[in-house]
């Protein structure tokens, strides 16, 4: 591991904390895809022993699907809806701050304590995937905003693929590209039920979707 | 080759569905694609077919068990959908009938596949298909359901991934001799693959792929989105889509039990099994709308599937012949529900009463699956629950056995409660314009299909049959395959 992929991996971290933070819904979306740039860029700077034809195939797959094709998917869904900002989230943004920090200090706490491989017992990898998933779960839950749930889910989905890289060397390349597909398709669906959902009550909060319940 | 086609020809199917132009005539592509799909899945009956493509895929005895169910519950299901998709005229059902084979591709996917990799990528495909289904009625609470389903199914299917970045993770003393991610290589290598990585990998699987299959305390989707979709739709979900995940949980418990972990994932199998069939009976008391009632039992039976593995051998064999007693059984009840919830044009017991008087015959068949789900003889989920019952207690667990009978017994007193309450009585304003949509030949001719498989099976259990699910039953505990 490289000085400039431990670099990626602090602002990848910085950037889910940030997002966290945010109230912008157009800024998280623009965060979020920055993340999936970094997310595409890592793989080249940690891979010494040279580069694979089908490695760079996926590095530009992850940079172009996360880095535009997404966050334009999600740009389409909200761009009929006149509110750009998160309401008050159920938790208020500086406890999801200090929430999030928390967080970061178990990951590393955590991966100190895990058998992890010997290549991988220096980097920031580990920690930084457990943090990001954390933090994506818990952007998951605490907000009302459709499209915010899908930027949790992003951010989540983004420390799976972390983790992922660790083992990358040993799994074939074809199950990454089906991985990364499955997201996309994921996250238009979710783009296409967000614009349902903002036609049908007039907004894109989560909150009005109480009539189910036992 | 025979992979390709089990896959492909649903694909295609799909594919095809999106362009034809028709309304009327789109939907006969459906029987036409499972009539084709369940041949290639009789053929495998005849002969397994052997590995390809580096080992990724290949047919075992779990595999042809899901893979079966599937095809059969779609033929049904298909022939249902021909005379749904007609009285639903106002409905475009270009999507519907897409997605509906799409679903079989990735579901075939899943069952043929021998890379946990693979298996994901069929599994988060069979979810995302599923959407349109839950969301085909395009309404306010449709809506809501739906964006529940993609949520925690999204949220459930990531931390499966999670799970198997675990398992290879675990597969490091390998050092790269060999895909980590290929069921035959982690059950040939098991006693070297490390025990923590491990035994986070089955956790996470095991949540992941739980909250696919509604088991309890992730399940919170399932009866919005059963109640929310076309009968049919929740026939498909009840009996196909979540046997996938649970094949899933089997393919890690499988490794667990290669590496000497049994005790450990049994005995979370049986805790979150025994979790999910109380949660369903505190919901099934007093539910007044049936089609909810019939999510609820869903998670009841995935827990009974849950339980059954974690006994041991017989209850292995038990649970295995439950997923199929318990999706055909969902074939009838949601088929039959689905008629009922149309004659009614509601599916609550405010709405609905003596359902006997104005669909009689669905409102039999639903009365019907109603007994044999709750576990009374002679249907099949009687033998299955009671071979359960008998694993449980030759194990000497009898705090489970009494545990599981006791909720057993909970439940069916709150099914009868809504059912009996929805079968009979006087109909509440009899409008004839309605009474005749109750009982159309082809939509109960599907149930009854399903009713009369239920009962077969109860009487009489083919000797292959007994022989693939034995087989199956001890790939799980440790025998090769």
């Amino acid at each position: 591991m490289g000085q400039l992929s431990q670099l990626l991996l602090a602002f990848i971290v910085f950037l889910s904390l940030y997002l966290l933070g945010s109230s912008s819904l157009t800024g998280c979306i623009k965060i979020v895809a920055l993340q999936g740039m970094c997310l595409g860029v890592l793989p080249l700077t940690v891979r010494a022993e040279g580069f694979h034809p089908q490695g760079l195939l996926l590095a530009a797959g992850m940079f172009i699907l996360k880095g535009f094709a997404i966050p334009w998917v999600l740009l389409y869904a909200i761009r009929e809806v006149k509110i750009r900002r998160e309401m008050e989230p159920m938790i208020g943004y500086i406890p999801s701050l200090l929430i999030g920090a928390a967080l970061i200090g178990v990951s590393f706490a955590l991966a100190e304590r895990l058998p992890v491989p010997a290549g991988l017992r220096t980097s920031l990898l580990i920690p930084v995937s457990l943090a990001t998933v954390m933090m994506g779960m818990l952007m998951m839950i605490s907000r009302f905003k459709a499209v915010s749930q899908v930027i949790g889910y992003l951010v989540f989905e983004n420390g799976v693929y972390l983790f992922g890289l660790a083992i990358a060397y040993q799994v074939p390349w074809i199950i990454e590209m089906g991985v990364l597909l499955d997201v996309f398709v994921a996250v238009f669906v979710m783009g296409i039920i967000i614009n349902h959902i903002a036609r049908a009550f007039d907004s894109i909060s989560t909150e009005k979707l109480t009539r189910l319940s036992d | 080759m025979i992979y390709l086609l089990l896959v492909g020809a649903p694909l295609l199917v799909g594919l095809l569905a999106l362009v034809v132009d028709s309304d009327e005539r789109r939907p006969w592509l459906l029987p036409f694609g499972c009539t084709i799909h369940a041949s290639i899945v009789a053929a495998c009956w005849k002969t397994l077919p052997g590995p390809a493509m580096n080992g990724w895929f290949r047919i075992d005895d779990l595999g042809l068990i899901v893979l079966s169910l599937a095809s059969v519950m779609f033929l049904v299901c298909s022939v249902y959908c021909l005379e749904y998709l007609r009285l639903r005229k106002e409905r475009r059902n270009r999507l519907f009938t897409a997605c509906l084979s799409f679903i079989l591709a990735s579901v075939s996917l899943v069952a043929v596949s021998r890379h946990m990799g693979i298996l994901w990528v069929g599994m988060e495909a069979a979810t995302l298909a599923t959407a349109p289904l839950v969301y085909f009625n395009h309404n306010e609470k449709s809506l809501e359901a739906t964006w529940k389903y993609l949520m925690m199914g999204s949220l459930g299917i990531g931390l499966a991934l999670l799970g198997t970045f675990f398992l290879a993770l675990a597969a490091i003393p390998f050092e790269g001799r060999g895909d980590p991610l290929l069921i035959d290589t982690l059950l040939s290598r098991a006693g070297t693959l490390s025990l923590p990585w491990l035994k986070g990998a089955f956790i996470f699987l095991l949540v992941g792929y739980g909250t696919k299959m509604g088991l309890a305390p992730l399940h919170s989707w399932k009866p919005d989105a059963y109640g929310e979709s076309p009968g049919v739709a929740g026939a498909i979900l009840a009996g196909v889509i979540t046997a996938c995940p649970f094949l899933g949980i089997l393919r890690a418990f499988q490794i667990c039990a290669a590496a000497g972990l049994s005790e450990f994932a049994q005995g979370l199998l049986v805790m979150i099994g025994l979790l999910s069939m109380a949660t369903a009976a505190v919901f099934i008391i007093g539910q007044r709308d049936f089609k909810r009632m019939l999510a609820y039992s869903s998670v009841e039976h995935m827990g009974i599937l849950a339980l059954g593995v974690g006994l041991g051998p017989a209850g292995s064999f038990a649970a295995l012949l439950h997923l199929i007693n318990n999706g055909l059984t969902k074939g009838v009840l949601f088929l039959s529900a689905g008629n009922i919830h149309r004659a009614f044009g509601g599916k609550t017991m405010d709405h609905v009463r003596g359902a006997l008087r104005r669909a009689p015959i669905s409102a039999t068949l639903f009365l019907l699956g109603f007994v044999a789900i709750t576990g009374s003889p002679p249907f099949a989920p009687f033998v299955s629950e009671f071979s359960i019952l008998r694993a449980a207690v030759d194990g000497h667990r009898f705090g489970v056995a009494l545990g599981f009978v006791g909720l057993l017994a909970v439940i069916f007193i709150g099914m009868a409660t809504t059912v009996l309450s929805v079968v009979y009585g006087i109909p509440p304003n009899s409008d004839s314009e309605l009474s005749a949509q109750g009982d159309s030949p082809l939509m109960i001719a599907a149930p009854m299909v399903f009713m009369a498989l239920v009962v077969f099976l109860g009487l009489w259990l083919p000797g292959r049959l007994t022989a693939v699910l034995s087989g199956a039953a001890r790939l799980l505990n440790g025998g090769a395959s």
